[in-house]
């Protein structure tokens, strides 16, 4: 059983928290992982800013310009990783990104890099299934999981190839954008999108996330209702991004999480 | 591994060779499958096939002409020794002023077809920004087009065309504020209206289906100038030469002379303010393999894979990207890819537009400017003068405003120059 698998399995909504790692530094989004986890986060996802985030909406897209220019990248997110799994051995930590980098880094480098770092899976958002066969195996071949994504806009046909492909192991949860546009959409309807979760995950057989769009402790529980978990992303950046001073963002994002964590433990009783 | 033997993991079609693919968000992969099914529902069709070639015959003006240009040919070689004739395949005179229309009219019409109601695009120079509106404007879609905001200051021109064929221009403020920047907007309004909205590329680029699709659309370009030039000359160009951004106009005008082994093919690439400065759009020269807008292809990116800004005086060129069938080109051999700088394309709209009478626009200045070069490099290989083919992409009209103030610089907004 995964360290992943582990934190499914607990009798627990599983919370995931996005940072971008490099906004405002490498240095503070680890103290602010170490933030997220103590208030409650159970995995996070490490943004390895990209030069050109398409499936991102303006808040992301512009924090990782920002930190881009204050040196974040893989390199800065795998030290990021390191640092956190040094302290947080139980956490869940998911590299979360776009192809190019990895692909240029090598796949199998970058995925032997990961697994060093203590990352436990890779979640990729412009690799669709058919042409992430080879990242999928490098990454397996290392003990280092894939995240697939699905959407409103996925048919059967595509539910069924990421059920075979979960089939043979590796994939630790499901990854549903619940929201047809870029993250940070208002427009999500989360009871819905975590019905949707609901039926995917007994079509496929492994955990499924609802992500795009919670940012909210009512969000957070309408989508955990069904869901596994849910993942906070564009509202967390948000908050980082008005704080004025490291103690106004720590507390920010610890308020923040704290609020989703009782939306989403608040929808396993009810 | 069985992950990787799984149904639904093997390779998508869409390579050229190892290039190509499909790097999308998720919630784009459904409107691509549907894409390339309609490519082979529609597209292939007579009745489609009667219908866009009855456009490009009546409403764009083609055949366009190949047309001799004796007087820039003693220009560039004064001896006759090297160059003995050269060809201009005159796709500036097609309706809207560049080769864009023809694949803008292919793809309009199927976004119509497959019951579409709105129409996206990207622009760099603003070619395909009016060739797009002005296919939506004959077939009644609405229009938006992602312009990057330094594009729209200097390409004003084309920006006040769009507007007038009812079409809506979207500055683009992020990263470098160039094509590369609207082709990012453009990708986030399709997933965010992936249902209603069909996103018309305007280069050979982008995810499967769309360099097949666009490169069949522009194919007609070479189609023509083959035959022309069998019928003009008696025997096929020794060389074709083409300048390339994303290389629609490029892989339009080569793909019917690939399997003509005499003839060789030459792209040219922006090389800005020179290959040494690093501003540059030289992706096929100066690039690595990498994954931009959803293809994988030469890429202009640093170590950790971000990518980076461009730099071209030409709109269109300016770009770190390419199409997946020029790299493969390149790889194979079957092309090679020179680059031009922005002096030298200026040098040459200039050495055009006295000896022809033709105001190119900058992208195509750049396939201008290599054409000495190649037929010395010919000429010496064969032992004898050659012929070559000049893909003239577009009509400089819209340069204007750069070609005074590089061009003529003493000349006021008003007057002439002296």
């Amino acid at each position: 059983m995964s360290r992943i698998d582990r934190i499914f399995a607990r009798d627990a909504k599983v919370l995931v928290a996005y940072l971008c790692v490099g906004d405002p530094s490498v240095e503070e989004s680890v103290e602010l992982a170490r933030t997220c986890l103590r208030a409650g986060a159970d995995v996070l996802e490490l943004g390895v800013p990209f030069s050109d985030p398409t499936a991102d909406g303006p808040v992301i897209a512009r924090a990782s310009q920002r930190a881009i220019a204050n040196g974040g990248g893989l390199a800065a997110t795998l030290r990021a990783a390191r640092a956190i799994r040094a302290e947080a051995p139980d956490a869940g930590i998911v590299l979360f990104g776009y192809y190019n980098p990895l692909f240029v880094r090598g796949e199998a480098r970058a995925a032997a890099e990961a697994a060093e770092a203590g990352v436990d899976a890779l979640l990729v958002v412009d690799l669709p299934l058919e042409d992430g066969a080879a990242l999928r195996k490098a990454a397996f071949e290392r003990g280092v999981g894939t995240v697939p994504l699905l959407a409103p806009t996925s048919r059967a046909d595509r539910v069924a190839a990421t059920r075979q492909i979960a089939a043979g192991g590796g994939v630790p949860f499901v990854y549903y954008v619940s929201v047809t546009g870029v993250t940070g959409t208002a427009a999500l309807q989360a009871g819905e999108a975590g019905a949707r979760a609901s039926e995917l995950k007994a079509q496929i057989g492994r955990p499924v996330v609802v992500g795009f769009g919670i940012d909210s402790r009512d969000k957070a529980r309408a989508a955990a209702r069904q869901a596994d978990g849910v993942v906070v992303g564009t509202a967390l950046v948000r908050a980082i991004q008005q704080g004025p001073t490291p103690a106004a963002r720590r507390a920010a994002v610890e308020n923040l999480i704290r609020e989703l964590r009782a939306g989403a433990d608040e929808a396993r009783t009810c | 591994m069985q992950q990787s033997s799984a149904p639904g993991a093997a390779p998508v079609a869409g390579y050229f060779g190892p290039f190509g693919g499909r790097f999308v968000a998720e919630t784009l992969v459904p409107a691509l499958d549907e894409l390339a099914r309609a490519r082979e529902t529609i597209v292939a069709t007579e009745a489609f096939q009667a219908e866009w070639r009855g456009l490009l015959a009546n409403y764009v003006g083609r055949p366009t002409p190949l047309g001799e240009a004796k007087r820039l040919a003693r220009a560039i070689d004064p001896t006759g020794r090297s160059l003995a004739r050269l060809w201009l395949k005159r796709e500036d005179l097609c309706h809207t002023g560049a080769h864009k229309i023809n694949n803008a009219l292919g793809q309009v019409l199927l976004a119509k077809k497959m019951g579409k109601t709105r129409v996206i695009a990207e622009t760099g120079a603003g070619q395909h920004g009016v060739a797009t509106a002005t296919a939506c404007a004959l077939f009644g879609l609405p229009c938006e087009v992602y312009m990057g905001s330094e594009d729209v200051a200097r390409q004003a021109p084309n920006v006040g065309r769009m507007r007038l064929l009812g079409a809506k221009v979207v500055p683009v403020d992020s990263g470098s504020k160039t094509l590369k920047d609207a082709m990012n907007d453009a990708l986030r309004d399709w997933v965010t209206h992936v249902q209603s909205t069909y996103y018309c590329i305007g280069s050979a680029a982008g995810p499967h289906p769309y360099p097949e699709l666009v490169a069949e659309f522009q194919t007609v370009i070479g189609v023509e100038a083959r035959a022309q030039a069998l019928l003009a000359q008696g025997a096929l160009p020794d060389a074709v030469v083409a300048c390339i951004g994303g290389g629609s106009n490029a892989i339009g005008i080569f793909r019917p002379f690939l399997s003509d082994a005499g003839v060789a093919l030459f792209g040219v690439e922006a090389a800005g303010e020179g290959i040494a400065t690093g501003r540059h759009a030289a992706t096929l020269g100066q690039g690595r393999v990498g994954v931009l807008h959803g293809s994988k292809s030469y890429v202009l990116c640093d170590d950790g894979g971000q990518v980076l800004e461009a730099h071209s005086i030409s709109a269109g060129l300016d770009y770190p990207g390419v199409g997946p069938e020029h790299s493969w080109l390149k790889d194979n051999g079957r092309a090679s890819y020179l680059s031009a700088t922005d002096d030298e394309a200026l040098a040459a709209v200039a050495l055009v537009a006295r000896t022809e009478g033709i105001l190119v626009a900058l992208e195509t200045a750049h396939a201008f400017a290599r054409v000495g070069d190649v037929a010395r490099l010919l000429a010496a290989k064969l032992g004898r003068p050659v012929s070559v083919v000049v893909g003239l992409s577009g009509r400089g009209d819209k340069d204007l405003a750069t070609l005074l103030a590089r061009l003529l610089p003493d000349s006021s907004p008003g007057g002439g120059a002296s």
